[in-house]
């Protein structure tokens, strides 16, 4: 049995027929964690993994039928997970033990999860490259050269190179669905408040979202059920009742209307993802799908919008790493804002430090209406727009990407050309709706690349439908 | 010249809820250095705020008793800056859509309209220790829920001031909305004060002073600060705008570094928190239950014939207030019982505020004394027996209410009731028989100089009355 090729479903089934148990999972993967140590996908194995996985196998044996149940899982580091570290890829949270489970992490391990360790990312969620990690670049699993994508890159390479059964990540801007779309997999972006964030250490709360990402669409729909559902401690969360995301996969799409914005078409002209994208057009098209023409007039303004909400809520979110309660203090400071700056200037990357500025700056007394505001209004114009476009079709079609995953190095100098990455996965996160990417074409150099669908609000299982129908298709239509 | 004093007021105040605004940990005053705490309250990382909505209910009900109109809609924000007792590097506030706006206040001779009231959540207290360690924080004020009611520039003096705090306090208190203990902090005061030649209507370049905590603090540091303005107009100077900060002890106020007041709090709304929809249904529900407040307790007092220094004296505090109404509800005399208490109690509460009887023993005592079962004399020492050893008063009063009793005193009933054969039969059909009753025990008391056993001789009247 090659543990490497088993989707989660498979592994989820071998541990229910005790074909294989929790333990030897746990001790292939972290052979295989130590034998992929260059890629830099995980900054650290939890110690009690193997404990935990002989405990779950002894619950297994006495009956316990969580969904779970044994399975060894990646949680990005930004993740709270009572007992461990958690440093978001900063220096400034070095040594920063949770103090409190987040709700996911509760799920996982309810549900029988066995959380193995911990996966790099860009420094607070901050970039889509995973070059910004104070703990070193983590690469792209299928060419070491090339960026993982960010900012989960590291869970998104753990599922890629089999060092878990799956992995989380959190998307504020396309964190979870870039990655995914550069490493071959696919990845969740949920309804905004589908997963509580309790215990996210937050970037941009208002985007925020927790989301699955998996080799398959079906192990992706399950994984979602787990971690899915309200938190008394998150007002954001919400109450919608959680689906079975699993059973709603029944293989029939045929009703379903496909929305195409002429904006996006506009947009890919001359992009490496251009003919991947028009190529799923045809081939739904051929299928029988409506395809369905729709406009967001204002599509081009998300990325503007994005880069003002974001980090306005990152500067003050970072706010409290001020070296005053926990985690990094520059010692021999004079003074309480000697304290700040020293400790300030020392814990964070660059990037972070960028984005506190553009924050600060958007949220000060005289530009506050010219950039906060006005960006808020052009997220409600957006969000109008979307769900008028919606209206007419039960999901859009948008590249994940502009092509495939760049090179290390590449566009590291270069912010704006790094931020126009993001320009097909922000919507979602502007406008609140589920968006899901799966792998559906390969670039000129063969790597991997992504189609995205979104969705209404709660809509998941539509997503999850339509996008296993094309998996199941995908080597027939030559798209892998 | 002659000036006029113009002066706004910022007041906050920590409301009476049994846990904080944004948590679940308690609202507790004088608890161990950060026993109250949560992830939420000390801003750890992932840690997210959810409303407490008892918070809201007060915050609408102390608007409600100053006429302010309540928002449909109220909206959480982020005030950000930093300072070490402040755990999130920010404080969740109001500014656009608080929820009360507008409203008022009357003093005696002048109304202060007022311009919001916010709820937002109180900071942290920093302990500058002694010994080396240097300063110390305690996170258990953080999180607390403090409301901020800010006036009109319509306050014209330090006296005004002091009398509308005064008034703020009391409604306060007696609405149940906050405790008010300014010794704790509970009730804290900024002062923004300007001046302007008199009968001008340009308003001058104001001065803010923070955090008075004391009503003196407040009535000094406007003289101070009023002199302070007008000294420099006189001399050809010119006042800047600035935050000045007040020192008790030395009496006067100083100029803040420009770093602490040139703050950009670059407020936006709270990503955490989900707007506040304020039913019309809670609304009119607070309304409907909202208490009687001191001014109404006055009228009424002053409808049961009080005068209005004793009604005033009564309504000053709640406590007084709500002791005389207790007593009144075990025994309706009002006049009596008002000149007890100002008499009797008040004097008895010199240097302290435990008033050790109970109103329904002190009730009892005056009725005793009404009923005449006990001397008013009797009556004293009943009193001070009870404050003083916190002996029981239905005891006392059985104990020394007379030593006439058995055969001696079975013969003087039976001789009132011979002789009185109206009364008995009007015990007989009237529906107050407990008033004939009296009647005969005050009778037998009069006839035995108040020295009749009463609970004998209530029995013995009884017996004969009775069918």
């Amino acid at each position: 049995m090659d543990i490497s090729k088993l989707s989660l479903l498979e592994i989820v089934e071998k541990l229910r027929q005790r074909e294989v148990t929790s333990e030897e999972l746990v001790k292939y993967y972290i052979d295989r964690i130590e034998e992929y140590k260059d890629y830099n996908a995980v900054l650290e194995v939890f110690e009690d993994a193997l404990d935990r996985a002989r405990e779950m196998d002894e619950k297994i044996k006495q009956g316990f039928e969580g969904k779970l149940a044994g399975v060894p899982v990646i949680i990005k580091d930004n993740i709270l997970y009572k007992g461990k570290k958690a440093t978001c890829a900063s220096r400034f949270l070095e040594d920063y033990v949770a103090q409190y489970s987040s709700t996911v992490v509760e799920k996982l391990i309810e549900s029988g999860a066995v959380i193995i360790g911990r996966a790099n990312m860009d420094e607070f969620a901050m970039g889509g490259s995973n070059e910004n990690s104070a703990y070193g670049v983590c690469h792209n699993a299928l060419d070491f050269d090339r960026v993982a994508g960010g900012s989960s890159g590291g869970s998104a390479v753990s599922v890629a190179k089999s060092l878990c059964a799956c992995a989380l990540g959190t998307d504020t801007g396309g964190s979870v669905r870039q990655p995914s779309s550069f490493n071959g997999l696919v990845g969740m972006k949920p309804t905004y408040g589908r997963v509580s964030r309790y215990g996210i250490v937050a970037f941009a709360s208002s985007l925020d979202q927790v989301g699955p990402i998996t080799k398959t669409v079906k192990d992706n729909a399950y994984l979602l059920s787990v971690i899915s559902g309200y938190s008394k401690y998150d007002e954001t969360s919400k109450k919608e009742e959680v689906e079975d995301y699993l059973s709603k996969i029944d293989g029939d799409i045929k009703d379903l209307k496909i929305g195409v914005c002429s904006e996006v078409k506009e947009l890919v002209k001359g992009l490496p993802v251009e003919k991947t994208y028009f190529d799923l057009i045809e081939r739904l098209k051929s299928q029988g799908n409506e395809i369905v023409e729709v406009s967001i007039k204002d599509l081009s303004l998300v990325m503007a919008c994005y880069y003002i909400i974001a980090p306005a809520e990152a500067t003050s979110n970072l706010g409290r790493f001020d070296g005053v309660k926990y985690s990094r203090r520059e010692k021999g400071c004079q003074d309480i804002d000697e304290i700040y700056i020293k400790s300030r200037t020392s814990g964070f990357g660059k990037e972070v430090k960028r984005r506190i500025m553009l924050g600060n700056f958007v949220l000060s007394s005289g530009y506050f209406d010219a950039y906060y505001n006005k960006a808020k209004k052009v997220q409600q114009r957006l969000k109008k727009q979307t769900l008028d476009a919606l209206a007419s079709c039960d999901v859009l079609l948008l590249p994940t990407t502009c092509g495939e995953a760049f090179k290390i190095g590449e566009k590291i100098e270069d912010p704006i050309s790094m931020y126009k990455e993001d320009i097909f996965t922000t919507l979602a996160n502007i406008t609140g709706l589920p968006a899901l990417t799966l792998p559906c074409g390969k670039g000129e150099n063969g790597m991997p690349l992504g189609m995205q669908f979104v969705g209404k609000e709660f809509e998941e299982s539509k997503l999850y439908n339509l996008a296993d129908y094309i998996e199941r298709r995908r080597s027939e239509w030559n798209m892998i | 010249m002659e000036y006029d004093i113009v002066i706004g007021l910022e007041v906050h105040a920590e409301l009476k809820t049994k846990s904080k605004v944004f948590c679940s940990c308690k609202n507790q005053f004088g608890s161990t250095p950060n026993s109250n705490c949560c992830p939420v309250c000390i801003g750890l990382p992932g840690a997210l705020p959810v409303l407490n909505k008892k918070a809201v209910e007060l915050v609408i009900k102390a608007g409600l008793c100053m006429d302010c109109e309540i928002n449909d809609k109220a909206v959480f924000e982020r005030k950000n800056y930093f300072y070490p007792d402040l755990a999130k590097a920010y404080q969740i506030s109001q500014l656009v859509k608080p929820i009360c706006v507008g409203g008022k206040i009357e003093l005696k001779d002048k109304t202060v309209r007022l311009n919001r009231i916010h709820l937002e959540e109180d900071a942290g207290k920093l302990v500058h220790s002694s010994r080396s360690i240097g300063t110390l924080i305690d996170y258990n004020r953080g999180g607390v829920p403090l409301m901020e009611l800010v006036t009109e520039p319509d306050i014209s003096s330090a006296e005004e001031a002091v009398e509308f705090l005064t008034k703020l306090r009391s409604i306060l208190v007696y609405s149940n909305v906050a405790d008010c203990k300014m010794e704790e902090g509970g009730m804290r005061c900024d002062v923004n004060l300007s001046i302007k030649p008199k009968g001008s209507d340009v308003l001058g370049v104001r001065s803010e002073m923070k955090n008075l905590n004391s009503f003196k603090s407040v009535y000094r540091a406007i003289k101070y600060e009023a002199q302070r303005q007008i000294d420099i107009l006189e001399q050809g100077g010119k006042i800047v705008q600035e935050t000045r900060k007040w020192d008790d002890n030395k009496e006067r106020s100083y100029a803040m570094r420009k770093k602490e007041t040139s703050q950009d709090y670059r407020y936006f709304p709270d990503p955490d928190m989900l707007a506040v929809n304020i039913s019309r249904e809670l609304v009119s529900k607070i309304k409907d239950s909202l208490p009687e407040l001191a001014d109404q307790r006055f009228k009424r007092y002053v409808s049961y014939s009080l005068t209005e220094y004793e009604s005033e004296i009564l309504t000053r505090d709640k406590a007084y207030s709500d002791y005389f109404d207790k007593a009144l509800s075990v025994y309706f005399e009002p006049k009596t019982i008002a000149n007890w208490f100002l008499t009797d109690v008040m004097s008895k509460l010199k240097g302290q505020d435990e008033i050790k009887i109970s109103p329904e023993d002190l009730a009892l005592i005056i009725k005793s004394v009404d009923d005449k079962v006990i001397s008013t004399k009797v009556s004293k020492e009943i009193f001070e027996k009870a404050w003083e050893e916190g002996a029981s008063v239905e005891k006392l009063i059985k104990e020394l209410s007379g030593n006439i009793e058995g055969e001696e005193l079975r013969k003087i009933v039976e001789t009132l009731v011979a002789e009185n054969e109206k009364a008995v039969s009007d015990y007989r059909t009237t529906d107050q028989p407990e008033k004939v009753l009296r009647w005969f025990m005050g009778q037998v008391m009069k006839m035995t100089k108040g020295k009749a056993n009463a609970t004998q001789a209530e029995t013995m009247i009884l017996e004969l009355i009775k069918e």
